[in-house]
C-alpha cells in the first residue's frame, strides 16, 4: 500500500490544502501531514496527501555515490539510523 | 423544435421524430445521400471487394478534453475499416438516446461527426435514432458501421506476422484513456493531455504505400497496446519483444499513469496505429508514418520473434526481460 | 529535481555487479510491500540476482492480508441502502465468503472508487442524506490520511460519514514471521513508505533481538537494488542493523505529525492476516471518542460466517515458504480472469505479478 510519488508544492490554499504538480499534472492535495511545506517544496503524495517532504540534498548525494559504483572498498553504502 | 431536450415522443416515429430528424439530424450531418432520407442509401462502389466494420460508443463523459463520443464514434470506424488497408467510404449511425437528453449536446455531437467524416473523407449516409426513458440510457449511446474499398490482393491479417518483421507504433500512447480519467469524479486532476481521438486512414494509406508487404496495422483502443501487441501474437503464433526505452509516451501521461498505479501500455488510445512490417520495410514505414497526419512522433518499437507463440516480452532499461500482460477486467486505479 | 537517475540503467548495472561481487549467501531476502513485489516483477530483477540471492514476498499486499470476515463485512455495509461506500480501487475485485464489491455494484448497490478519503468527505458533504463508508485497508502508509479524514470530518461538523477501519500495522507481524518455524528470512527489504510514517524505531527489535538485518529501500529499480547490495554487505560483514536506503523519502524519526494522528484516532487491537491468522496488535481500531465516525458502531448489520477458499494456498504465499508459481492451482484454475485467492487478484498480490509478468509456470 505504498504508491506514493514525487510531487512539487505550487501553491498553497486554504485549510492545510496545496496544489501540486506532478509532471505536468496538478492536483489539490492535503498537506495535514506535512504543515511545513512551501511552494518550491517536493513532497511525496500518496491517496492525496502529502506524507513527507523529499529531501533534494539527500537525493543528490545517493546519486552522486551510487555513480561512483562498482564498490571496491568496505565502506557502508549511505547508511543512515543504525 | 420547440423542445430543448429529448423527449420520448421524439422516438416514436411521428411528426416530432420526423421534426427531429429534419431540424436536427439532418441539418447536423449536412450529407447530400443523408438528406435524401431513404429507408437505405442507394450508393456507387467502385470496387469488387469491401471492408465492413461495426462499433457501439458508450464513453463517458460524452465530452472530454480533445475530443467527444461524436468524434470517437467517426474516427474508431473509420479507423477500424483502415485497418485491413481498405479506402472508407460510407458510414451509418445509429443512436439510443435517453429522454431529457439537451438538444443542444445533441447538436454538438453532430457537428462533431460531421466534422471528422469532412476530415476523414467518408460521407455518414443513413441513420436510425431510438429514444429511451430517463434513466435507461448514459444520455447517448451511438453505433456507427462503415464499409471501404478493399484493393485487390492484399490481404492485411493479424495473423501474418513472422519473427524479424519490426513493430511501429505511430505515436505518443496513453492520452486518450488518461484524458478520460482525468474527468471522472473522485480521482480528478488537471493535466493538458488530450484524447487523440484521429482519424488514420491517410495514415495506413501512406505507410502501406511505402511498405506495400506490411502485414498488417491495429489500433490500440480498450487495453491498449498490451491488447493489441497480446491478440497479434497469439494470432500469428509468434512472439513480439519491445524495447521499453523506445516506446513513446508523454510526461504527463506517465506522471497521471504513476499516480493512478495504471500501466500505460494498458491505457486506451482513439488516435494511435500500430504496423508490423517486414524488417527491410520498417525505415521506409516509418518515414511514411512521419510525414503523415497524426503520425509525427511515430516510431520503432520492438520486433517479432519466434516465441514463445502468444507471448509479448518487454525489455526493461537494464536490460531483464518481462512479460507484457493484457489486461483482464476493467482498468482501476490503486494506491498499493 | 530529477529523480528519474534513480531508473537510470547504468546506474542499475554498476549495483548490480557489485550484488554480483560480494561472497555472501544462499541468502533470503524477503519484502513486505506490495509495491516491491510489483517493481521487482515489473523490472525483471529476479533474473539479475545471482544464483545464492533469493527474494521472497512477504505479506506485504495489505488487501491480500484482508480477512474474508472483513470483506463480508465491507458487503453488507455496500447492501444498506442508504449507504454509498467508498474505496481504492485496490479493493474492488477482492473475494470474500461470497461476493466482492464488484460483484455488488453490478448488483446495483452503490460502490464508488475514489483516488483520497478526501474525496469521500466531499462526497459526504454533497450527499447529505446518504451515508458515505470508506473502506481502510492499508499499513501505516496510509492510516494517517484515514485519521486525518475523521478529524476533518469532526471539524466540519460531517454527520454522515463514517470508515470501515480494516488497517493493519508491519513490525509486529514481521517479528511473528521471524518466529514463524517454517519460514526462513535472512533479511528483510523494509517498506519505504510505511518508514517514511514510522521511521527506524519500530524494526530496531528485529536486528537486536532477532540478528535479522533490514533495508529501508525505495520503489525504483536502482533503490531495489541498492537496498539488496546494502543488506548482502551487512551479512557480509556481520552486521545486524536497520539502515536507510531510502534517504530521500525516509528520516530516522520518520513522520512524527503523522503518528500522533494515529495515535489520537486509532487504537492497537488484534488483527486476523489472511493465511497467516490472528496476530495481536497488529490491528488499527477507531478509538471510542470516534465512534460516531465508525461505521461498524454506526450501521446495523449482520456478517454471516465467513467460509474459507478451498484449494487456496494464499497463506504459505504470503509467509514466504512457496513461490507462487508453487502453487498447486497457480495458472491451473487460479488465474487473474478466474482468480480463486487474493493473491492473484489484488494489482499488487505475488501471485498476481508473478502471473502478469514472468514466464514461471506458465505452459
Amino acid at each position: 500500500m505504498c504508491l506514493a510519488i514525487p510531487a512539487r508544492v505550487i501553491e498553497l490554499q486554504d485549510n492545510h490544502m496545496a496544489q501540486v504538480d506532478i509532471v505536468g499534472v496538478s492536483r489539490v492535495i492535503s498537506l495535514d501531514l506535512v504543515e511545513s511545506a512551501n511552494p518550491g517544496d517536493w513532497v511525496l503524495v500518496h491517496a492525496g496527501f502529502a506524507i513527507q517532504l523529499i529531501d533534494e540534498e539527500y537525493a543528490k548525494e545517493t546519486l552522486e555515490l551510487l555513480k561512483t559504483l562498482p564498490f571496491f572498498d568496505e565502506e557502508p553504502l549511505l547508511a543512515e539510523g543504525a | 423544435m420547440h423542445s430543448d431536450r429529448i423527449l420520448l415522443a421524439h422516438g416514436s416515429g411521428g411528426t416530432m421524430m420526423r421534426n427531429l430528424i429534419d431540424e436536427v439530424f439532418v441539418v447536423g450531418f449536412d450529407d447530400d445521400a443523408l438528406s435524401r432520407l431513404d429507408d437505405a442509401a442507394a450508393l456507387p462502389f467502385p470496387g469488387s471487394r469491401l471492408a465492413f466494420s461495426t462499433d457501439t460508443y458508450v464513453v463517458h463523459p460524452l465530452f472530454f478534453p480533445g475530443g467527444d463520443i461524436g468524434r470517437l464514434a467517426v474516427c474508431g470506424t473509420v479507423n477500424d475499416v483502415a485497418t485491413s488497408g481498405a479506402t472508407p467510404l460510407y458510414l451509418s449511425v445509429g443512436f439510443i438516446l435517453e429522454e431529457g437528453f439537451p438538444l443542444d449536446d445533441l447538436r454538438r455531437i453532430l457537428v462533431s461527426m460531421r466534422d471528422a467524416a469532412r476530415e476523414a473523407g467518408v460521407h455518414i449516409v443513413t441513420g436510425d435514432t431510438k429514444v429511451v426513458e430517463k434513466g435507461k440510457g448514459d444520455g447517448c449511446f451511438i453505433n456507427t458501421a462503415g464499409v471501404g474499398i478493399l484493393p485487390e490482393g492484399l490481404d492485411l491479417s493479424g495473423a501474418h506476422c513472422r519473427a524479424g518483421d519490426v513493430v511501429i507504433v505511430s505515436g505518443t500512447l496513453g492520452d486518450h484513456g488518461i484524458a478520460i480519467v482525468s474527468t471522472r469524479e473522485g480521482l480528478e486532476f488537471s493535466t493538458d493531455i488530450e484524447s487523440d481521438a484521429a482519424p488514420l486512414n491517410a495514415l495506413v494509406a501512406a505507410t502501406l504505400v511505402a511498405a506495400p508487404d506490411a502485414r498488417c496495422f491495429r489500433d490500440p483502443t480498450r487495453g491498449g497496446l498490451a491488447s493489441t501487441l497480446n491478440e497479434l501474437a497469439a494470432s500469428s503464433g509468434v512472439g513480439i519483444t519491445v524495447d521499453e526505452t523506445l516506446v513513446p509516451v508523454k510526461p504527463q501521461v506517465r506522471g497521471a499513469s504513476e499516480m493512478l498505479g495504471y500501466d500505460v501500455f494498458q491505457v486506451a488510445n482513439e488516435g494511435k496505429m500500430v504496423a508490423v512490417v517486414p524488417a527491410e520495410q520498417a525505415e521506409a514505414a516509418l518515414l511514411a508514418m512521419k510525414a503523415a497526419p497524426y503520425g509525427a512522433d511515430a516510431a520503432i518499437i520492438g520486433e517479432v520473434t519466434e516465441g514463445p507463440a502468444g507471448r509479448v516480452h518487454v525489455k526493461t532499461a537494464f536490460g531483464a526481460t518481462r512479460v507484457m500482460d493484457m489486461l483482464v477486467g476493467e482498468q482501476l486505479p490503486r494506491i498499493c | 529535481m530529477d529523480l528519474s537517475a534513480f531508473r537510470d540503467p547504468g546506474i542499475a548495472r554498476g549495483l548490480i555487479e557489485a550484488i554480483n561481487a560480494t561472497k555472501t549467501g544462499p541468502v533470503k531476502i524477503m519484502e513486505v510491500c506490495g509495491t516491491h513485489t510489483v517493481a521487482i516483477a515489473k523490472n525483471g530483477l529476479r533474473a539479475v540476482m545471482p544464483e545464492r540471492v533469493t527474494l521472497l514476498s512477504g505479506p506485504g499486499c495489505p488487501v491480500c492480508v484482508t480477512a474474508n470476515r472483513d470483506i463480508d463485512t465491507a458487503i453488507e455495509l455496500a447492501r444498506r441502502p442508504e449507504v454509498i461506500i467508498t474505496t481504492f480501487g485496490d479493493m474492488m475485485k477482492v473475494p470474500g465468503s461470497h461476493s466482492s464489491l464488484s460483484a455488488e455494484k453490478a448488483d446495483g448497490r452503490d460502490v464508488r472508487i475514489v483516488y483520497s478519503p478526501l474525496d469521500a468527505l466531499a462526497l459526504a458533504a454533497k450527499e447529505p442524506t446518504r451515508e458515505v463508508v470508506f473502506v481502510a485497508v492499508g499499513f501505516e502508509t496510509t492510516a494517517p490520511l484515514i485519521a486525518a479524514a475523521i478529524l476533518r470530518a469532526e471539524e466540519q461538523g460531517l454527520k454522515n460519514f463514517s470508515v470501515f477501519c480494516a488497517h493493519k500495522t508491519v513490525p509486529i507481524a514481521l517479528e511473528a514471521l521471524v518466529n514463524d518455524p517454517e519460514v526462513e528470512i535472512d533479511a528483510f527489504i523494509l517498506p519505504g513508505h510505511v518508514s517514511t510514517i514510522i521511521g527506524t524505531e519500530p524494526y530496531k527489535m528485529l536486528a537486536e533481538k532477532y540478528g535479522v538485518p533490514g533495508a529501508i529501500t525505495g520503489f525504483e529499480p536502482v533503490d531495489v537494488l541498492q537496498g539488496v547490495l546494502m543488506l548482502l554487505r551487512q551479512i557480509e560483514q556481520g552486521r545486524a542493523e536497520i539502515e536507510i536506503a531510502y534517504h530521500r523519502g525516509v528520516l530516522p524519526e520518520g513522520n512524527p505529525t503523522a503518528r500522533e494522528m494515529v495515535e489520537r484516532v486509532f487504537e492497537p487491537i488484534d488483527a486476523d492476516w489472511r493465511g497467516i491468522g490472528v496476530i495481536p496488535g497488529t490491528g488499527l481500531g477507531i478509538r471510542e471518542k470516534y465512534a460516531a465516525f465508525d461505521a461498524v458502531k454506526r450501521l446495523p448489520i449482520t456478517v454471516p460466517e465467513p467460509t474459507e477458499i478451498k484449494g487456496c494456498q494464499c497463506g504459505e504465499v504470503l509467509r514466504g515458504i512457496i513461490l507462487p508459481f508453487q502453487c498447486k492451482i497457480f495458472a491451473k484454475g487460479c488465474t487473474p480472469e478466474h482468480p480463486i485467492g487474493p493473491c492473484m487478484v489484488s494489482s499488487e498480490g505475488s501471485c498476481a505479478a508473478y502471473y502478469r509478468f514472468t514466464d514461471y509456470g506458465r505452459a
